[in-house]
């Protein structure tokens, strides 16, 4: 029995005249155990399938079960069995640490003993300040905080919505290290992000954009799927190799990617006649190498079409 | 002083009691320059930010801002800027074309000079038909290329971009930065915070703090070399990863 599984969910916000359609029938299915990525940028819908699916908000339409229970009807049991993590921090500022946990432990009839193991490396970062109030704790002991407190009853599914939006990229390497961890516990764990470079450390991603699924995938397989070949190009003057390069009639499409541009090829290409091309418009230090697409050139690509 | 020289720190510092938010910084960016402003989360940019912006006196060191005295002339410096970030844009509640009226107003530009620059705007924007639509209705990407476009409608000299392209789709990210390489075409200096290492790439120059002070400042080519490292996003965790101080 899969963990969660999303069958056509429809969620429309405002009024007859001004209706927003925040999701068009997403369907997905994440395993037991699975690390399982939504990615999408903002205002794709991730908030709300994630609110949809922890029974805090109720779809238009379409339907979804979490460990087996139907979101409506079973409303109350999956609040038992999940833990969530919404994006914007929610916990009691003026409690302290301590405080939090046993709060959020006891409305669930347990204790912070008893599921000690299963936060013992997150919380015990955290554990030499259990006296300081929550609201006094830098940004990433929040995260940490609010992370112990969505476990401390043992959940079957974790949800975390863009627990690394606005984090560093040292903080953020950090976070999916836990989540890693986590993972060998056996929990099913579904997390949101923004950001494309997180894909490749789930087993599994959903691209989501404007309330549409893009495509559900490992992230070896969105890859595959590109299906055309990509280049990397660098010369000296950036600005007008990508002019020069939009302008080539062998490539489908380029766009910048850090040190590089990213050219996506039509078909069958010739790097020494491109390579040329160039060359003839005077560019120098030409540089043309063929690369694997990254998650963020298949995201593209998939908006695109 | 130098007109080349957009913003001068000299050893700025701020204390709050016996906490060093931001520890002698000093750092010059050039006028038109494209000045990546990086550190982890906690490492001092929002203070360092927010003295050179004016809105808060440092409690040690020098600064110019546009030429301006950053303890004295912070009037002067707030109008010779423009500041966009990502938390904090345009008003949900006005339409397109009143937010760009409101901010044109505060900086004090004519009606005619507003109305001229608007019908401009919308039309590089490909915006004509949204001008009367609440901004609250746009996409996040246009709201963000709008934000831009009204935080340099008042043609200032520098503008500071915080995080302005955090949650945007990756083709929104792109178009947002070629807007900003067209404003730095133009003179304008843009200095910028980002946590997407591959922007870090985009800028002319970037600099690093760590636990409040500046380790690393270089084009990103030199400071992958320095670094012996193969992308930014190395160099970034090479120099973060030293940090002390607890992140925020």
């Amino acid at each position: 029995m899969p963990a969660v599984v999303a069958n056509n969910i429809v969620k429309k916000y405002g009024k007859k005249k001004d209706v927003v359609e925040a999701l068009h029938g997403i369907s997905f299915e994440a395993e037991q155990g699975e690390l399982f990525g939504i990615i999408g940028p903002d205002g794709a819908g991730k908030t709300s399938l994630f609110r949809i699916l922890t029974t805090l908000l109720l779809p238009d339409g379409g339907s979804a079960t979490v460990d087996g229970l139907d979101i409506v009807k079973d409303f109350k049991e999956i609040r038992n069995r999940v833990g969530y993590m919404p994006g914007r921090f929610s916990l009691y500022q003026d409690l302290t640490v301590a405080e939090n946990m046993e709060f959020f432990a006891t409305i669930f009839n347990t204790t912070i003993e008893e599921n000690y193991d299963l936060v013992k490396d997150i919380y015990s970062q955290i554990e030499p300040f259990k006296d300081r109030r929550a609201g006094k704790l830098s940004g990433g002991m929040k995260q940490k905080l609010a992370l112990s407190c969505a476990l401390i009853h043992r959940p079957s599914v974790l949800f975390l919505d863009e627990p690394t939006t606005g984090v560093d990229s040292v903080s953020r390497k950090e976070f999916w290290e836990m989540l890693r961890n986590l993972k060998k516990q056996g929990i099913t764990i579904l997390v949101s992000t923004p950001y494309m470079d997180e894909a490749s450390l789930c087993d599994r991603v959903a691209l989501v954009q404007n309330g549409k699924l893009l495509s559900v995938n490992t992230p070896a397989g969105v890859r595959t799927a590109f299906g055309k070949p990509l280049l990397a190009v660098r010369a000296t003057n950036m600005l007008a190799l990508l002019n020069h390069l939009k302008q080539s009639g062998a490539i489908a499409d380029a766009y910048p990617f850090g040190e590089y541009h990213h050219a996506v090829m039509r078909g069958s290409y010739d790097v020494e006649q491109l390579r040329h091309y160039l060359l003839q418009l005077g560019h120098e230090h030409v540089d043309i190498q063929a690369i694997e697409p990254d998650i963020e050139d298949c995201f593209m690509d998939l908006m695109k079409n | 002083m130098n007109e080349q020289i957009a913003i001068k720190a000299d050893q700025l510092t701020k204390r709050f009691g016996d906490f060093t938010a931001v520890d002698g910084i000093s750092f010059e960016v050039r006028k038109g320059e494209i000045f990546g402003f990086l550190g982890a989360n906690g490492a001092g940019k929002t203070t360092a930010m927010r003295m050179l912006c004016g809105l808060s006196i440092p409690t040690g060191g020098t600064a110019t801002v546009a030429g301006y005295d950053v303890y004295k002339q912070t009037e002067q410096i707030k109008r010779s800027i423009g500041y966009m970030s990502q938390k904090f844009s345009l008003y949900e509640d006005l339409t397109v074309k009143e937010n760009i009226r409101f901010y044109a107003g505060i900086y004090g530009k004519s009606d005619a000079f507003i109305k001229e620059k608007t019908a401009f705007l919308l039309q590089e924007l490909h915006m004509e038909s949204e001008a009367n639509k609440l901004v609250r209705s746009l996409p996040l990407g246009w709201k963000q290329k709008l934000a831009f476009s009204v935080a340099i409608f008042h043609e200032p000299g520098i503008v500071f971009l915080d995080e302005p392209t955090g949650g945007v789709d990756p083709v929104t990210r792109r178009e947002f930065w070629n807007m900003i390489y067209n404003a730095a075409a133009k003179g304008i200096t843009i200095f910028v915070t980002t946590h997407y290492m591959d922007e870090a790439e985009y800028c002319n120059r970037v600099s690093i703090m760590v636990d409040g002070r500046i380790d690393a400042l270089d084009t990103p080519a030199q400071l992958k070399k320095t670094l012996q490292a193969s992308s930014m996003d190395e160099v970034f965790l090479k120099l973060a990863r030293k940090a002390k101080r607890n992140a925020d």
